[in-house]
């Protein structure tokens, strides 16, 4: 381990971090803008220009706001609850390639923190870990509503990985690794896997709804049932830190939805854009191609919440276990048997 | 090696920590920072993919499931059942015979030299794969059928009586 | 059972079919539904700078007329008191000194007269029973307060500004 290479992780973690942040931070001012503008109104525009500064003054507003303990809740799993929730939505960043090998004062830097080669897995893993964050809470609120949340919230994780799973086994039939990094590589030019993969990606993206407790899928925090769900008796930057979360949890399966489906940081092109740029900013086109992808999955994300109404309890558990799971599992099958009959031609 | 030794003795304190505390629902946070420490463990010996697996499985799955159910149950210290004095008994005898098993095992356990292999990658995904679709395949499709059944036992459990549903 | 009206529907709930049940047509249409909305003209009224226009019948804070002289309309009668269903109009009234002739209409006028803006539902009953027409609501939405004192408003906010101090402010603006 030389200090160069320190240095340059170091770096790498600083950066994603505070894009991280940043990203989820903006997405909280992207929601309210795009509901806005979906219902024909213009949304926050009064702090700085176009409401730019919204994100520092809902900050500002959390921290000062009166902080709340329940004087019958379980005080050391109340705040770790939504500890808990954060770091956990943070962690999945660590694998995504953002971006190609770069040539930065002589030295080949990956744009990706750790190219470990169970990569999926590890996705798979901190997602599953995301649901301890909501079921803390919501237990240690000692809050009927709260609870009901946290309950509704780690079945539903449970059922939607299953099928998530599933659909990445087919994922993995045909790119043969479990590395984000070779998974980008394979995807060179315009071979995404979403060409490959369409009903696959169909059931990994309502799953990736359900896993991060987004509109048609959130009954975990559904107003109209449990009032706030899991982070009713949240106040202050608590209740942030679980905002955040989300946010941040969309940013990362939007990243993960773009490095497996849709190529990352591959686009159309990318030789002759390389060829012309060279190896520093040639790459760095691609980071800005993969954040562009994130942002409109983003957009996606917010487009579906405002569109789509939420889903009855039984529905979404019929879904998932009745439709979306046996889906997955024929499309396995169906893929498996075409790349056997490819490799036999 | 320090590294080795930390970590164990973390899976060792969290572990007894499973059993000395009282709320149910501490034990099982507890249980799942012993299985998190297992999988630092499995990463130690190079072995990724069971590694993860433990980690989806253990802590992502069947934890989550155990937590569930412990909080639907509302078991704090009012409602715990006075346990009688002869379980307490049976449960030290039951406990006292296992530990005499373990260390008459152990010490009937003949100490060979740790066997080392010189290939690293052998933990990984493509090698565990290969090994155990080859070599052990019987063993992994009865165990596949194993749990086949286990879930179809389950689904007739949970299926509705459609007569006695519909009366 | 039969209709008495004749126009009861019998609403048909048929089994949805095929695309119905995937449920991702309707979505897609949906989408694409709010997506339009994107483009379309935004209803937004940017309230302090830019206010919105009130109706002819809308009712908001009282005022006390003046007539064309200047002189307080108000008789303290107290018609607008009964009249109040909220109960939220008190007055006292007083006797007409010589040497105020050129203040008051009448020989009566109210020498208090308060109401209670957290009290009254701007149903517009006193303005009915002015038999001399010396209360309207045309003003604007009551302002928001702290303190429920602040919320019983008296002559110095109710009556009139007098004509002549009127055209001096109007002056004093152009």
């Amino acid at each position: 381990m030389e200090i160069a290479f320190l240095v340059e992780k170091l770096l790498l973690v600083t950066i994603l971090f505070v894009a991280t942040l940043t990203v989820a931070a903006y997405s909280t001012y992207a929601e309210r803008k795009v509901a806005a503008f979906l219902q024909d109104r213009v949304g926050p525009n009064r702090a700085g220009p176009f409401g730019l500064l919204q994100p520092l003054a809902d900050g500002g507003k959390m921290f000062f706001k009166e902080e709340i303990i329940p004087s019958g809740s379980n005080k050391w799993l109340f705040i770790a609850g939504p500890s808990l929730a954060l770091l956990v939505s943070f962690l999945g960043t660590a694998v995504i390639p953002f971006g190609q090998n770069i040539e930065l004062f002589g030295r080949v830097i990956p744009l990706q923190v750790t190219d470990i080669n169970v990569g999926i897995l590890y996705i798979f893993g901190v997602v599953s870990l995301g649901v301890y964050g909501i079921m803390i809470g919501g237990w240690a609120s000692n809050n009927k509503y709260s609870l009901m949340g946290a309950i509704r919230g780690a079945s539903q994780n449970i059922s939607y990985e299953i099928a998530m799973g599933l659909s990445i086994i087919a994922l993995l039939l045909v790119s043969n690794t479990l590395s984000f990094k070779e998974l980008a590589e394979q995807q060179h030019g315009w071979h995404w896997n979403i060409i490959y993969q369409p009903l696959g990606f169909l059931i990994f993206l309502v799953c990736a709804f359900a896993e991060t407790n987004r509109m048609p899928f959130d009954l975990p925090e559904c107003e109209t049932e449990l009032i706030g769900g899991y982070n009713t008796e949240y106040s202050a930057f608590k209740m942030g830190a679980y905002m955040f979360a989300e946010y941040i949890n969309m940013f990362v399966s939007s990243a993960v939805m773009v490095t497996i489906y849709f190529g990352g940081y591959n686009y159309p092109g990318m030789d002759l854009v390389n060829g012309a740029l060279g190896a520093t900013w040639g790459p760095l086109v691609g980071v800005a191609v993969m954040f562009l992808k994130i942002f409109a999955f983003i957009f996606f994300f917010m487009w579906v919440r405002w569109t789509v109404p939420r889903f009855r309890y039984d529905q979404l558990m019929d879904l998932g276990w009745k439709v979306l799971i046996p889906l997955a599992i024929a499309n396995i099958v169906i893929t498996a048997i075409v790349i056997t009959v490819v490799d036999k031609l | 090696m320090s590294l080795f030794y930390l970590v164990a003795f973390l899976s060792i304190l969290f572990s007894l920590l499973v059993i000395f505390t009282k709320n149910p629902v501490y034990s099982v946070l507890y249980l799942i920072a012993t299985f998190f420490t297992f999988t630092i463990h499995y990463i130690l010996l190079n072995a990724q993919f069971l590694a993860v697996v433990n980690f989806i499985v253990y802590m992502g799955a069947i934890m989550v499931l155990f937590l569930f159910v412990l909080m639907l149950m509302n078991l704090n210290k009012e409602t715990e059942p006075m346990k009688s004095n002869v379980l307490k008994i049976v449960g030290v005898i039951a406990g006292g015979t296992l530990l005499v098993t373990l260390i008459g095992a152990i010490k009937a356990m003949q100490t060979t030299a740790v066997s080392t292999t010189t290939n690293t990658q052998i933990g990984l995904v493509g090698n565990l794969g290969k090994v155990l679709f080859s070599e052990f395949l019987l063993p992994f499709e009865i165990s596949s059928i194993l749990l086949l059944s286990a879930m179809v036992g389950a689904v007739l459990l949970a299926k509705k009586d459609k007569r006695t549903q519909n009366g | 059972m039969e209709s008495l009206s004749g126009r009861k529907k019998v609403l048909e709930q048929k089994p949805m079919n095929f695309w119905e049940r995937i449920y991702l047509p309707a979505i897609f249409r949906g989408m694409g539904i709010t997506f339009m909305h994107m483009f379309k003209k935004k209803e937004t009224t940017f309230y302090p700078e830019q206010e919105r226009e009130f109706s002819e019948n809308w009712r908001g804070m009282h005022s006390l007329k003046r007539d064309e002289n200047g002189k307080e309309r108000c008789t303290a009668c107290g018609l607008c008191a009964l009249s109040c269903p909220a109960e939220a109009i008190t007055m006292i009234s007083a006797e007409r000194e010589k040497g105020e002739e050129h203040l008051y209409r009448e020989e009566k006028y109210a020498a208090v007269y308060e109401i209670n803006m957290l009290r009254c539902i701007f149903c517009g009953l006193c303005e009915e029973a002015c038999p001399k027409e010396a209360i309207y609501l045309d003003g604007p939405i009551v302002p928001a307060d702290y303190l429920r004192k602040d919320f019983i408003y008296g002559k110095d906010k109710l009556v009139e500004m007098p004509i002549s101090e009127l055209e001096a402010l109007k002056g004093a603006t152009v």
